[in-house]
């Protein structure tokens, strides 16, 4: 699975880069996403939900720090 | 795309209507702009700024204070050439956009070469027979073409999908008598104005090259914006226009003088 580490990063860049992640990924392919900005925790999944996505999980791994892991659609 | 490029347009790939795909669309495209004046000013700016990636200018006047109470991108230039100076502003504000300059008017003798180099050509000129040279050669190439023109506080905007919709043509068929028509030297214009319909041009430009929406195609947009009327005609395809029907291939240089009748 390709993680893309977006610790450091706000909003919103970190959406800005998931969604480049993903449109660079295959379809169906599955990404694991690091956040340190908690305002991203909960604005990105729903927002590459509504562009058709799977969230798989969206789990706390650290103090401030957050994993969430996203399938990519499987058509454009 | 780069680190630099993702936060430039940032604001873009967040849409779903754009993304990194289409911002890789945009920066790929090209528009030429034909008249840095009133509507070219702003319409350069929005697609600079959006990371349309060759921009074309074509001006042959020079900046004069007159200008500038709407033509804002040519800030500090008083004198220069308004092609070279709206040159200027987009490097400024986007390294990623190249620029050609065509420092000189449209005529027919190159208006052909000039405009099929495009993927959309914006009409931000201020007379009849410039608009009808632009509308004829971006028919006969087959190049989208947004036409708009204001005056005092009104404006018009319309787009011609070549081979699909009504061409400029279609709905005029020749130029008003010199005189009958008050330009904007005459009757005045407010920079809102022109700025509105030239703001407009340039999102007509990016719907185009990205594929998405709905285009001004027969439909002409009457905005006064002194009531804040936005009225919407409906536009036919002229069966017997001379351009749109194929009957006229070439730009025939002496029919571009006054009435630009075909």
């Amino acid at each position: 699975m390709k993680t893309v580490d977006l610790r450091g990063e706000v909003c919103p860049f970190t959406f800005v880069k998931t969604k480049v992640a993903l449109e660079d990924a295959e379809p169906g392919e599955v990404l694991e996403i690091i956040f340190d900005h908690e305002p991203a925790v909960r604005d990105v999944p729903r927002s590459v939900q509504a562009e058709g996505h799977d969230v798989l999980s969206v789990e706390k791994i650290g103090e401030d720090e957050w994993r969430v892991v996203i399938r990519k659609r499987a058509e454009e | 795309m780069d680190e630099e490029q993702i936060k430039r347009y940032a604001r873009q790939i967040i849409m779903p209507e754009i993304g990194v795909k289409g911002q890789r669309k945009l920066l790929e495209s090209s528009v030429l702009v034909v008249g840095a004046g009133g509507l070219g000013s702003p319409a350069i700016q929005y697609l600079a700024g959006a990371g349309v990636g060759r921009i074309g200018i074509a001006d042959g006047d020079n900046v004069d204070i007159s200008n500038l109470q709407r033509q804002t991108i040519h800030a500090g230039n008083l004198g220069k050439n308004k092609a070279e100076s709206a040159k200027e502003f987009v490097e400024k504000l986007n390294p990623d956009v190249e620029v050609e300059v065509y420092p000189f008017h449209l005529d027919p003798e190159n208006v052909r070469e000039i405009v099929k180099g495009y993927d959309v050509v914006l009409d931000c000129t201020d007379n009849f027979v410039s608009r009808f040279l632009l509308n004829d050669a971006c028919v006969i190439e087959g190049v989208p073409l947004v036409h708009a023109a204001v005056l005092r506080f009104e404006g018009e905007i319309m787009t011609i999908v070549p081979s699909e919709s009504a061409c400029y043509r279609c709905v005029f068929s020749h130029a008003p008598p010199p005189g009958s028509v008050p330009t904007c030297q005459e009757a005045g214009v407010v920079g809102a104005t022109v700025g509105t319909l030239g703001t407009l041009q340039a999102i007509e430009a990016i719907k185009l090259l990205l594929g998405i929406g709905e285009v001004l195609t027969s439909r002409m947009l009457h905005i006064d914006l002194l009531t804040m009327d936005f009225t919407e005609l409906k536009l036919k395809k002229n069966p017997d226009c001379p351009i749109c029907s194929g009957r006229v291939k070439e730009i025939i240089p002496e029919r571009y003088a006054e009435s630009c009748q075909l």
